[in-house]
């Protein structure tokens, strides 16, 4: 018979969850607009077109690309940065919730959470690609 | 038109459906893609691939407000996301399979049952017996309410598993938090109250929709010029409507988005079946 844990270890773990999701958001917000101020300098003035579908520049599909571009401050990559760090909040709440598991020595939650953190990697490290 | 001048527009558009999403309850990000491809002519996949971005940012955003406020079951959350994510592996997969026209019809078909639900009245019916696998899984949980917390038990694992799998189907395929399937399957087949399935299911949306940004990020189907426009104004919009909430006129504001929502999902429909995308 499992012993129920006190509630306030789930109410801190909530709160850390909540600060780490917030500035997730806040710090990928930021780089995202600098990027993009740099963005609309550089190019502001070309036409727009998102019709045509080409597929973003291949510099940009992946994190090792996207990380080199942005240190040589391309601007798009700046961009695409940001939006990585967004992507990653997710992961880090999936993060948390499986060391708030662990520590309440719940193996099944930790199991399930281990298996949702997996696919949620394998998406975004590998592309879904086997 | 300029790049700048476009950015703009979008960043508006954005912006306003950021704030009426929030404020409605609807989510901005059914509004983005039919947004994205009716007005500014954006290829359907690049404004799939936006809309997701701009679901995960919402998603993060209110979930910091929503856990705290102890409505969330995060046994429940987890549990479902297995189904969640596998289910949205698999629409990240069908998208590569199934033509943009077929994308449009099925996304303003998604839209208008979305819409009509909304308009039905939400029906508490909140579980006190618990399902078998439920009790294995102890899912069961209480919520705060003026009178103290409540205790809620869970029921109907399996279909509610069911429906969440295919809630992430059609959240990779169109773009969306999927919000409708969710609170199907929490509210009506599993029994959860109204408060507690709705922050659990914008606890699961940023998971959900991270999946299948990931894989489309690869496939390049993240556009960032067009991308970050959509970010920073659903960002802006939904963190504004948070803050008015208290205020604003909810049930006409309801009607007018959602009336707005309908004529572009049946515009959608048209382009989808006239082959006009």
């Amino acid at each position: 018979m499992a012993i129920r844990k006190p509630r306030w270890a789930d109410e801190r773990v909530a709160r850390w969850i909540g600060i780490v999701l917030r500035g997730g958001v806040l710090v990928a917000a930021a780089v995202t607009l600098l990027g993009a101020i740099a963005l609309l300098l550089q190019h502001g003035s070309t036409p727009a077109d998102y019709h045509l579908f080409e597929g973003a520049h291949s510099e940009l599909r992946g994190i090792g690309g996207i990380v080199a571009g942005a240190l040589r401050l391309n601007s798009k990559a700046v961009v695409q940065l940001g939006i990585i760090l967004l992507l990653a909040t997710p992961v880090v709440r999936v993060l948390l919730s499986l060391l708030a598991f662990i520590l309440q020595r719940d193996r099944l939650y930790t199991a399930i959470t281990s298996l949702v953190l997996a696919i949620l990697l394998y998406s975004l490290l590998l592309g879904g690609r086997v | 038109m300029s790049l700048l001048l476009t950015t703009a527009l979008i960043g508006v558009g954005a912006f306003l459906a950021g704030l009426l999403g929030s404020l409605t309850g609807l989510g901005g990000g059914i509004v983005i893609v039919p947004l994205l491809t009716l007005a500014f002519g954006a290829d359907i996949r690049y404004a799939v691939g936006a809309s997701l971005v701009a679901v995960i940012a919402t998603s993060s955003g209110a979930g910091a407000t929503y856990v705290k406020e102890g409505f969330t079951n995060i046994r429940v959350g987890m549990l479902l996301e297995v189904a969640t994510v596998t289910g949205a592996l698999g629409g990240a997969y069908l998208a590569t399979v199934i033509p943009a026209n077929a994308i449009a019809i099925l996304f303003a078909v998604m839209v208008l049952f979305t819409a009509l639900q909304s308009l039905r009245p939400g029906q508490e019916d909140v579980t006190v017996l618990a399902g078998p696998l439920a009790r294995r899984l102890r899912l069961g949980s209480s919520y705060p309410t003026e009178r103290g917390p409540v205790r809620y038990e869970v029921r109907r694992v399996p279909l509610g598993l069911a429906l969440m799998g295919l809630a992430g189907v059609l959240s990779a395929l169109l773009g969306i938090g999927s919000g409708v399937v969710k609170v199907l399957a929490m509210d009506r087949a599993m029994g959860l109250p109204f408060k507690v399935s709705t922050t659990t299911s914008n606890f699961m949306m940023g998971v959900t929709a991270a999946a299948s940004a990931g894989i489309y990020l690869q496939r390049g189907y993240i556009n960032p010029v067009l991308t970050f426009p959509v970010l920073l104004g659903v960002l802006a919009g939904a963190s504004t409507g948070a803050r008015l909430l208290s205020g604003a006129p909810t049930r006409a504001l309801r009607l007018l988005f959602t009336g707005a929502v309908v004529l572009l999902a049946l515009e959608l429909l048209y382009k989808g079946v006239s082959g006009g995308l």
